[in-house]
Protein backbone atom coordinates (compact mmCIF):
# COMPACT_ATOMS: atom_id res chain seq x y z
CA UNK A 1 0.00 0.00 0.00
CA UNK A 2 1.32 2.99 -0.51
CA UNK A 3 1.45 6.28 1.91
CA UNK A 4 -0.97 8.77 2.32
CA UNK A 5 -1.37 11.81 -0.06
CA UNK A 6 0.11 14.83 1.21
CA UNK A 7 -2.31 18.04 2.15
CA UNK A 8 -2.44 20.84 0.97
CA UNK A 9 -0.67 22.46 3.74
CA UNK A 10 2.58 20.22 3.13
CA UNK A 11 2.34 21.00 -0.72
CA UNK A 12 2.31 24.58 0.15
CA UNK A 13 5.59 23.99 2.60
CA UNK A 14 7.30 21.77 -0.32
CA UNK A 15 6.77 24.88 -2.94
CA UNK A 16 7.92 27.36 -0.74
CA UNK A 17 11.09 25.26 -0.30
CA UNK A 18 11.61 26.72 -4.01
CA UNK A 19 11.62 30.37 -2.86
CA UNK A 20 14.78 32.22 -2.55
CA UNK A 21 15.49 35.65 -1.77
CA UNK A 22 14.50 38.79 -3.44
CA UNK A 23 12.23 36.71 -5.97
CA UNK A 24 8.99 38.43 -7.27
CA UNK A 25 6.30 35.46 -6.99
CA UNK A 26 2.45 35.15 -8.56
CA UNK A 27 0.67 32.48 -6.40
CA UNK A 28 -2.14 31.95 -8.35
CA UNK A 29 -5.74 31.19 -7.48
CA UNK A 30 -6.55 27.95 -5.50
CA UNK A 31 -3.56 25.54 -3.93
CA UNK A 32 -1.35 28.45 -4.91
CA UNK A 33 -1.94 31.18 -2.81
CA UNK A 34 -1.50 29.29 0.58
CA UNK A 35 2.36 28.83 -0.38
CA UNK A 36 2.55 32.52 1.23
CA UNK A 37 1.43 31.33 4.21
CA UNK A 38 5.07 28.94 4.66
CA UNK A 39 7.58 31.34 2.83
CA UNK A 40 10.84 30.71 5.30
CA UNK A 41 11.72 32.61 7.82
CA UNK A 42 15.30 33.82 6.55
CA UNK A 43 14.03 34.37 2.83
CA UNK A 44 12.30 37.70 1.75
CA UNK A 45 10.66 37.51 -1.65
CA UNK A 46 8.16 40.06 -2.99
CA UNK A 47 4.77 38.48 -3.80
CA UNK A 48 2.62 39.51 -6.36
CA UNK A 49 -1.33 39.06 -7.03
CA UNK A 50 -2.67 40.06 -10.62
CA UNK A 51 -5.44 42.32 -9.30
CA UNK A 52 -2.51 45.11 -8.64
CA UNK A 53 -0.18 44.28 -5.25
CA UNK A 54 2.98 43.22 -5.02
CA UNK A 55 4.80 42.98 -1.38
CA UNK A 56 1.76 41.79 0.47
CA UNK A 57 1.60 40.17 4.01
CA UNK A 58 -0.07 37.22 5.27
CA UNK A 59 -3.65 35.81 4.39
CA UNK A 60 -6.12 37.38 6.66
CA UNK A 61 -8.19 34.12 8.17
CA UNK A 62 -9.90 36.04 10.58
CA UNK A 63 -13.20 37.96 8.54
CA UNK A 64 -13.45 40.55 11.08
CA UNK A 65 -10.11 41.28 10.31
CA UNK A 66 -10.87 41.29 6.71
CA UNK A 67 -10.74 44.52 4.39
CA UNK A 68 -12.54 44.21 1.10
CA UNK A 69 -10.20 46.81 -0.03
CA UNK A 70 -7.17 44.48 0.07
CA UNK A 71 -7.28 41.85 -1.17
CA UNK A 72 -5.57 39.11 -3.41
CA UNK A 73 -6.90 37.34 -7.39
CA UNK A 74 -8.13 34.65 -5.38
CA UNK A 75 -10.79 37.15 -3.30
CA UNK A 76 -8.43 36.59 0.16
CA UNK A 77 -7.89 39.61 1.82
CA UNK A 78 -4.05 39.73 3.12
CA UNK A 79 -2.09 42.13 5.51
CA UNK A 80 -0.74 45.78 4.83
CA UNK A 81 3.33 45.21 5.05
CA UNK A 82 5.65 47.67 4.57
CA UNK A 83 6.84 48.74 1.25
CA UNK A 84 4.00 47.02 -0.16
CA UNK A 85 2.81 48.82 -3.53
CA UNK A 86 -0.95 48.87 -5.18
CA UNK A 87 -1.37 49.91 -9.06
CA UNK A 88 -3.84 48.87 -11.53
CA UNK A 89 -4.45 45.97 -13.77
CA UNK A 90 -2.52 47.48 -16.77
CA UNK A 91 0.36 47.86 -14.54
CA UNK A 92 0.53 44.42 -13.32
CA UNK A 93 0.38 43.04 -16.35
CA UNK A 94 3.46 44.86 -17.36
CA UNK A 95 4.96 43.54 -14.49
CA UNK A 96 3.95 40.08 -15.98
CA UNK A 97 4.63 40.40 -19.46
CA UNK A 98 7.34 42.46 -18.77
CA UNK A 99 8.96 39.18 -17.75
CA UNK A 100 9.50 40.66 -13.85
CA UNK A 101 8.29 37.74 -12.25
CA UNK A 102 10.74 35.25 -11.36
CA UNK A 103 8.02 32.25 -10.46
CA UNK A 104 4.49 31.54 -10.58
CA UNK A 105 2.99 28.93 -8.73
CA UNK A 106 -0.04 27.73 -10.72
CA UNK A 107 -2.88 25.44 -10.21
CA UNK A 108 -3.54 22.48 -12.80
CA UNK A 109 -5.80 20.16 -14.45
CA UNK A 110 -3.16 18.29 -16.71
CA UNK A 111 0.32 18.99 -17.23
CA UNK A 112 1.76 17.06 -20.07
CA UNK A 113 5.61 15.62 -20.54
CA UNK A 114 6.49 18.47 -22.61
CA UNK A 115 5.73 20.96 -19.35
CA UNK A 116 2.43 21.95 -21.57
CA UNK A 117 0.20 23.29 -18.77
CA UNK A 118 -3.52 22.88 -19.01
CA UNK A 119 -5.33 25.41 -16.24
CA UNK A 120 -8.55 26.86 -17.72
CA UNK A 121 -10.50 24.65 -18.38
CA UNK A 122 -12.13 20.93 -18.70
CA UNK A 123 -12.31 19.74 -22.06
CA UNK A 124 -16.11 20.04 -23.66
CA UNK A 125 -16.44 23.29 -21.19
CA UNK A 126 -15.14 26.11 -23.71
CA UNK A 127 -17.43 28.50 -23.62
CA UNK A 128 -18.12 28.67 -19.87
CA UNK A 129 -14.69 28.81 -18.26
CA UNK A 130 -12.82 31.61 -16.65
CA UNK A 131 -9.36 32.31 -18.15
CA UNK A 132 -8.20 35.21 -15.73
CA UNK A 133 -4.74 36.36 -15.62
CA UNK A 134 -3.06 32.38 -16.02
CA UNK A 135 -2.14 32.42 -19.92
CA UNK A 136 -0.59 35.81 -19.50
CA UNK A 137 1.51 34.44 -16.65
CA UNK A 138 2.01 31.51 -17.29
CA UNK A 139 3.29 32.73 -21.06
CA UNK A 140 5.47 35.16 -19.13
CA UNK A 141 7.30 34.28 -15.80
CA UNK A 142 10.67 33.05 -16.04
CA UNK A 143 9.60 29.39 -14.24
CA UNK A 144 6.33 28.15 -13.38
CA UNK A 145 5.72 25.50 -10.84
CA UNK A 146 2.46 23.77 -11.42
CA UNK A 147 0.73 22.68 -8.23
CA UNK A 148 -2.13 20.06 -7.84
CA UNK A 149 -3.27 16.77 -6.86
CA UNK A 150 -1.39 14.20 -9.18
CA UNK A 151 -4.59 12.55 -10.15
CA UNK A 152 -8.54 13.51 -10.51
CA UNK A 153 -10.62 12.60 -8.00
CA UNK A 154 -11.56 9.42 -10.54
CA UNK A 155 -7.76 8.55 -9.95
CA UNK A 156 -6.82 9.38 -13.32
CA UNK A 157 -3.53 10.77 -14.06
CA UNK A 158 -3.38 14.50 -14.33
CA UNK A 159 0.38 14.48 -15.68
CA UNK A 160 -0.16 13.14 -18.97
CA UNK A 161 1.48 12.23 -22.55
CA UNK A 162 -0.74 15.18 -24.40
CA UNK A 163 -3.46 17.56 -22.84
CA UNK A 164 -6.94 16.78 -23.34
CA UNK A 165 -8.45 19.86 -21.62
CA UNK A 166 -7.40 23.44 -23.62
CA UNK A 167 -3.58 24.63 -22.82
CA UNK A 168 -2.91 27.73 -20.94
CA UNK A 169 0.30 27.69 -22.06
CA UNK A 170 2.64 25.20 -24.34
CA UNK A 171 5.93 24.15 -22.58
CA UNK A 172 6.19 26.46 -19.96
CA UNK A 173 5.99 24.30 -16.48
CA UNK A 174 9.42 23.31 -15.07
CA UNK A 175 9.11 21.79 -11.93
CA UNK A 176 5.44 20.08 -10.76
CA UNK A 177 4.71 19.50 -6.97
CA UNK A 178 1.97 17.08 -6.42
CA UNK A 179 0.71 15.14 -2.99
CA UNK A 180 2.84 12.45 -4.00
CA UNK A 181 5.72 13.64 -6.08
CA UNK A 182 8.05 16.43 -7.20
CA UNK A 183 9.33 15.94 -10.58
CA UNK A 184 11.49 18.15 -13.06
CA UNK A 185 10.36 18.53 -16.80
CA UNK A 186 13.74 18.64 -18.21
CA UNK A 187 14.61 18.13 -21.73
CA UNK A 188 14.99 14.39 -21.76
CA UNK A 189 11.39 14.13 -20.44
CA UNK A 190 9.88 13.75 -16.73
CA UNK A 191 12.40 13.72 -13.85
CA UNK A 192 11.50 11.79 -10.82
CA UNK A 193 12.86 13.86 -8.34
CA UNK A 194 11.27 13.18 -5.22
CA UNK A 195 8.52 10.63 -3.59
CA UNK A 196 6.54 11.89 -0.43
CA UNK A 197 6.88 9.77 2.62
CA UNK A 198 5.80 6.01 2.54
CA UNK A 199 5.72 6.43 -1.79
CA UNK A 200 7.71 4.15 -3.82
CA UNK A 201 8.55 5.80 -7.66
CA UNK A 202 6.96 2.83 -9.15
CA UNK A 203 3.64 3.52 -7.29
CA UNK A 204 4.23 7.61 -8.34
CA UNK A 205 4.84 5.83 -11.80
CA UNK A 206 1.54 3.72 -12.09
CA UNK A 207 -0.87 7.24 -11.43
CA UNK A 208 1.64 8.91 -14.33
CA UNK A 209 0.93 8.38 -17.72
CA UNK A 210 4.69 9.56 -19.51
CA UNK A 211 7.15 7.15 -18.67
CA UNK A 212 9.33 8.63 -15.68
CA UNK A 213 13.27 9.27 -15.44
CA UNK A 214 14.81 8.50 -11.83
CA UNK A 215 16.71 11.10 -11.00
CA UNK A 216 20.15 9.78 -9.67
CA UNK A 217 19.73 11.78 -6.14
CA UNK A 218 16.59 10.88 -6.08
CA UNK A 219 14.91 11.23 -2.35
CA UNK A 220 12.00 11.02 -0.38
CA UNK A 221 10.02 14.49 -0.10
CA UNK A 222 11.07 16.96 3.00
CA UNK A 223 8.99 20.03 4.37
CA UNK A 224 11.62 22.38 6.03
CA UNK B 1 -17.33 79.46 -15.14
CA UNK B 2 -15.67 76.69 -12.94
CA UNK B 3 -15.53 73.31 -13.79
CA UNK B 4 -17.48 71.37 -11.79
CA UNK B 5 -18.27 67.80 -12.75
CA UNK B 6 -20.10 66.48 -9.97
CA UNK B 7 -23.47 65.78 -10.67
CA UNK B 8 -26.13 65.47 -7.82
CA UNK B 9 -27.52 62.37 -9.26
CA UNK B 10 -26.60 58.55 -10.15
CA UNK B 11 -29.80 58.47 -12.99
CA UNK B 12 -29.25 61.87 -14.25
CA UNK B 13 -25.18 60.76 -14.69
CA UNK B 14 -26.42 57.64 -16.67
CA UNK B 15 -28.78 59.53 -18.49
CA UNK B 16 -27.78 59.21 -21.84
CA UNK B 17 -26.62 55.78 -22.25
CA UNK B 18 -28.15 54.31 -25.06
CA UNK B 19 -29.29 50.73 -26.64
CA UNK B 20 -26.33 49.04 -27.74
CA UNK B 21 -24.01 50.82 -25.80
CA UNK B 22 -20.60 49.68 -24.86
CA UNK B 23 -19.68 49.99 -21.10
CA UNK B 24 -16.46 48.80 -19.56
CA UNK B 25 -17.55 48.36 -15.80
CA UNK B 26 -14.93 48.44 -12.98
CA UNK B 27 -14.67 45.07 -11.38
CA UNK B 28 -12.22 42.58 -10.14
CA UNK B 29 -13.67 39.80 -7.29
CA UNK B 30 -15.15 42.09 -4.86
CA UNK B 31 -17.50 44.28 -3.57
CA UNK B 32 -15.48 47.43 -3.25
CA UNK B 33 -14.37 47.50 -6.65
CA UNK B 34 -18.10 47.62 -8.23
CA UNK B 35 -19.72 51.06 -8.98
CA UNK B 36 -22.61 49.45 -7.64
CA UNK B 37 -25.46 52.64 -7.77
CA UNK B 38 -24.27 53.37 -11.74
CA UNK B 39 -25.04 50.09 -11.95
CA UNK B 40 -28.40 49.71 -10.20
CA UNK B 41 -29.03 53.46 -12.32
CA UNK B 42 -28.49 51.72 -15.64
CA UNK B 43 -30.42 48.60 -14.70
CA UNK B 44 -33.26 51.48 -13.72
CA UNK B 45 -33.01 53.13 -17.06
CA UNK B 46 -33.34 49.87 -18.54
CA UNK B 47 -30.80 50.67 -21.58
CA UNK B 48 -30.53 47.31 -23.62
CA UNK B 49 -28.28 45.20 -25.97
CA UNK B 50 -25.74 46.46 -23.85
CA UNK B 51 -22.11 44.85 -24.47
CA UNK B 52 -20.51 44.85 -20.95
CA UNK B 53 -16.55 44.78 -20.71
CA UNK B 54 -14.94 43.25 -16.76
CA UNK B 55 -13.49 41.22 -15.10
CA UNK B 56 -16.16 38.95 -14.09
CA UNK B 57 -19.79 37.39 -15.09
CA UNK B 58 -21.15 39.25 -11.78
CA UNK B 59 -23.37 37.12 -9.59
CA UNK B 60 -26.55 39.20 -9.54
CA UNK B 61 -28.82 40.48 -7.54
CA UNK B 62 -30.64 37.08 -6.68
CA UNK B 63 -27.67 34.87 -5.86
CA UNK B 64 -26.52 38.33 -3.27
CA UNK B 65 -29.70 38.76 -2.08
CA UNK B 66 -29.81 35.00 -1.15
CA UNK B 67 -26.68 35.25 1.42
CA UNK B 68 -25.07 32.25 -0.89
CA UNK B 69 -22.46 34.70 -2.12
CA UNK B 70 -21.55 35.58 1.81
CA UNK B 71 -21.80 31.99 2.98
CA UNK B 72 -19.25 30.80 0.23
CA UNK B 73 -17.15 33.73 0.45
CA UNK B 74 -16.46 33.06 3.72
CA UNK B 75 -13.63 32.99 5.59
CA UNK B 76 -12.96 35.82 2.47
CA UNK B 77 -14.63 39.05 2.27
CA UNK B 78 -17.96 40.92 4.13
CA UNK B 79 -20.86 41.11 1.68
CA UNK B 80 -22.16 44.83 1.91
CA UNK B 81 -25.83 44.94 1.30
CA UNK B 82 -25.35 47.69 -1.32
CA UNK B 83 -23.10 45.47 -3.81
CA UNK B 84 -24.78 45.65 -7.19
CA UNK B 85 -22.76 43.98 -9.78
CA UNK B 86 -22.96 43.14 -13.20
CA UNK B 87 -25.03 40.12 -12.44
CA UNK B 88 -27.99 42.77 -12.29
CA UNK B 89 -27.65 43.77 -16.10
CA UNK B 90 -27.42 40.56 -17.07
CA UNK B 91 -30.21 39.27 -14.94
CA UNK B 92 -32.79 41.96 -16.50
CA UNK B 93 -31.83 40.99 -19.97
CA UNK B 94 -30.03 44.43 -20.74
CA UNK B 95 -27.01 42.16 -21.89
CA UNK B 96 -26.11 40.94 -25.22
CA UNK B 97 -22.61 40.46 -25.28
CA UNK B 98 -20.06 40.17 -22.65
CA UNK B 99 -16.41 40.64 -22.81
CA UNK B 100 -14.91 39.14 -19.40
CA UNK B 101 -12.11 37.04 -18.23
CA UNK B 102 -13.85 34.92 -16.30
CA UNK B 103 -17.32 33.23 -16.22
CA UNK B 104 -17.66 30.68 -14.15
CA UNK B 105 -16.51 31.59 -10.26
CA UNK B 106 -13.39 29.51 -8.56
CA UNK B 107 -14.36 31.10 -5.12
CA UNK B 108 -17.98 30.56 -5.51
CA UNK B 109 -18.34 27.10 -6.98
CA UNK B 110 -21.75 25.31 -6.68
CA UNK B 111 -24.00 28.14 -8.09
CA UNK B 112 -24.29 29.11 -11.88
CA UNK B 113 -24.23 32.70 -12.46
CA UNK B 114 -27.05 34.51 -14.75
CA UNK B 115 -24.36 35.22 -17.64
CA UNK B 116 -23.25 31.42 -17.63
CA UNK B 117 -26.83 30.24 -17.59
CA UNK B 118 -27.69 32.83 -20.89
CA UNK B 119 -24.48 32.44 -22.67
CA UNK B 120 -25.22 28.34 -22.56
CA UNK B 121 -28.52 29.25 -23.84
CA UNK B 122 -26.76 31.25 -26.33
CA UNK B 123 -28.94 34.66 -25.79
CA UNK B 124 -25.85 36.51 -24.96
CA UNK B 125 -22.71 36.67 -27.04
CA UNK B 126 -19.62 35.78 -24.60
CA UNK B 127 -15.66 36.70 -25.70
CA UNK B 128 -13.45 35.30 -22.94
CA UNK B 129 -10.42 37.15 -22.93
CA UNK B 130 -7.20 36.80 -20.46
CA UNK B 131 -7.20 39.19 -17.99
CA UNK B 132 -3.84 40.80 -18.33
CA UNK B 133 -5.35 41.24 -22.80
CA UNK B 134 -8.40 43.04 -21.24
CA UNK B 135 -5.98 45.22 -19.31
CA UNK B 136 -3.96 46.48 -22.05
CA UNK B 137 -6.98 46.30 -24.66
CA UNK B 138 -8.38 49.10 -22.16
CA UNK B 139 -5.27 50.84 -21.85
CA UNK B 140 -4.71 50.86 -25.36
CA UNK B 141 -8.31 52.02 -25.85
CA UNK B 142 -7.59 54.79 -23.34
CA UNK B 143 -4.16 55.78 -25.54
CA UNK B 144 -5.62 55.92 -29.12
CA UNK B 145 -3.38 53.00 -29.79
CA UNK B 146 -5.78 50.91 -32.26
CA UNK B 147 -4.57 47.31 -31.89
CA UNK B 148 -1.11 45.82 -30.28
CA UNK B 149 0.88 42.61 -30.33
CA UNK B 150 0.91 40.27 -26.59
CA UNK B 151 2.66 36.71 -26.20
CA UNK B 152 -0.17 35.93 -24.14
CA UNK B 153 -2.10 33.03 -25.68
CA UNK B 154 0.32 32.06 -28.63
CA UNK B 155 -0.01 28.28 -28.74
CA UNK B 156 -3.67 27.73 -27.63
CA UNK B 157 -7.42 27.65 -28.59
CA UNK B 158 -7.41 31.79 -27.93
CA UNK B 159 -5.25 32.14 -30.66
CA UNK B 160 -6.88 30.57 -33.92
CA UNK B 161 -8.37 33.77 -35.89
CA UNK B 162 -5.79 35.93 -34.93
CA UNK B 163 -2.87 37.73 -36.62
CA UNK B 164 0.46 35.81 -35.51
CA UNK B 165 3.54 37.72 -36.49
CA UNK B 166 7.36 37.00 -35.08
CA UNK B 167 9.67 39.65 -33.48
CA UNK B 168 12.62 38.88 -32.67
CA UNK B 169 12.25 34.84 -32.60
CA UNK B 170 9.07 35.22 -30.78
CA UNK B 171 5.68 34.99 -31.83
CA UNK B 172 2.68 37.65 -30.77
CA UNK B 173 -0.58 37.90 -31.58
CA UNK B 174 -2.64 41.22 -32.45
CA UNK B 175 -5.38 42.14 -30.61
CA UNK B 176 -7.68 45.14 -30.90
CA UNK B 177 -7.77 47.82 -28.16
CA UNK B 178 -11.33 48.59 -26.56
CA UNK B 179 -12.85 51.71 -26.87
CA UNK B 180 -15.99 51.64 -25.32
CA UNK B 181 -18.66 54.25 -25.21
CA UNK B 182 -19.54 54.51 -21.32
CA UNK B 183 -17.05 54.04 -18.41
CA UNK B 184 -18.46 53.08 -15.01
CA UNK B 185 -15.93 53.10 -12.34
CA UNK B 186 -15.46 53.28 -8.24
CA UNK B 187 -12.83 55.43 -6.64
CA UNK B 188 -12.45 56.65 -3.17
CA UNK B 189 -12.10 60.52 -3.47
CA UNK B 190 -12.37 62.60 -6.00
CA UNK B 191 -12.31 66.97 -6.79
CA UNK B 192 -14.41 68.79 -9.01
CA UNK B 193 -12.17 68.07 -11.94
CA UNK B 194 -12.56 64.53 -11.76
CA UNK B 195 -8.93 64.08 -10.40
CA UNK B 196 -9.16 60.58 -8.97
CA UNK B 197 -7.44 58.49 -5.77
CA UNK B 198 -8.97 55.06 -5.06
CA UNK B 199 -8.49 53.08 -2.16
CA UNK B 200 -6.37 49.54 -1.91
CA UNK B 201 -6.97 47.32 -4.49
CA UNK B 202 -10.41 48.85 -5.54
CA UNK B 203 -8.05 50.38 -8.18
CA UNK B 204 -8.00 47.55 -10.41
CA UNK B 205 -9.82 47.79 -13.27
CA UNK B 206 -11.06 50.83 -12.32
CA UNK B 207 -8.42 53.35 -12.85
CA UNK B 208 -7.49 51.17 -16.59
CA UNK B 209 -10.96 51.88 -17.44
CA UNK B 210 -11.08 55.38 -16.81
CA UNK B 211 -10.47 56.95 -19.73
CA UNK B 212 -11.23 53.82 -21.94
CA UNK B 213 -14.68 54.96 -22.88
CA UNK B 214 -15.78 58.53 -24.90
CA UNK B 215 -17.03 59.10 -21.28
CA UNK B 216 -16.00 58.30 -18.24
CA UNK B 217 -18.61 58.39 -14.98
CA UNK B 218 -16.93 57.73 -11.54
CA UNK B 219 -18.72 57.05 -8.55
CA UNK B 220 -17.00 57.56 -5.11
CA UNK B 221 -16.62 57.98 -1.24
CA UNK B 222 -16.18 61.63 -1.12
CA UNK B 223 -15.57 64.91 -2.81
CA UNK B 224 -13.14 66.86 -1.73
CA UNK B 225 -11.77 70.59 -2.25
CA UNK B 226 -9.52 70.63 -5.17
CA UNK B 227 -5.99 71.01 -3.63
CA UNK B 228 -6.77 68.16 -1.20
CA UNK B 229 -5.57 65.84 -2.92
CA UNK B 230 -1.86 65.35 -3.83
CA UNK B 231 -0.83 66.19 -7.01
CA UNK B 232 1.96 63.96 -6.65
CA UNK B 233 -0.23 60.92 -5.64
CA UNK B 234 -3.21 61.50 -7.96
CA UNK B 235 -3.81 58.44 -10.29
CA UNK B 236 -6.39 59.31 -12.62
CA UNK B 237 -5.48 62.76 -13.94
CA UNK B 238 -8.93 64.72 -14.28
CA UNK B 239 -8.54 64.86 -18.03
CA UNK B 240 -9.92 61.01 -18.13
CA UNK B 241 -13.04 61.47 -16.16
CA UNK B 242 -16.30 63.58 -17.11
CA UNK B 243 -18.61 63.26 -14.25
CA UNK B 244 -18.46 62.39 -10.77
CA UNK B 245 -21.19 61.55 -8.16
CA UNK B 246 -21.01 60.42 -4.82
CA UNK B 247 -22.40 57.05 -2.65
CA UNK B 248 -25.06 57.25 -0.41
CA UNK B 249 -23.76 56.72 3.48
CA UNK B 250 -25.80 54.45 3.70
CA UNK B 251 -26.59 51.42 2.05
CA UNK B 252 -30.31 52.26 -0.86
CA UNK B 253 -31.85 49.37 -2.73
CA UNK B 254 -30.87 49.22 -6.62
CA UNK B 255 -34.30 49.68 -7.29
CA UNK B 256 -34.93 52.94 -5.62
CA UNK B 257 -34.44 56.35 -7.84
CA UNK B 258 -31.32 58.66 -6.53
Amino acid sequence: MPGARLPEEAMAMRVAKEFRDGMLVNLGIGLPVYCASYVPPEVEILSHSENGLLGYGAIITDREEADPNLVVAGGQSVRRKPGMAIFDQAESFAIVRGGRLDLAVLGAFEVSERGDLANWCRPGKEIASTIGGGMDIACSARRIIAMMTHTTSENRPKIVRECSAPLTAPRCVSLIVTDIAVIEVAREGLVLKEVAPGWTPEEVQALTEPQLILAPDLSEMTLS
Amino acid sequence: MPINKVMGSFDEAVADIFDGAVIPIGDFGGPAENPSYLIAAVARKGAKNLTIVCNRAGFGIKLLESGLVQERFRPLIPVPLDWYDQGLLVERRQVSKAIISALATGTATGFTLPLEEQVVAGEVELELVPQGVMAERLRAGKAGIPAFYSPTAVGTLLAEGKEAREFDGRVYLLERAIRGDFSLIRAHKADRYGNLVYKGTGRSFNAVMAGASNVTIAEVDEVVEPGELDPECIVTPAAYVDRVVVRPREPRPWYEPM
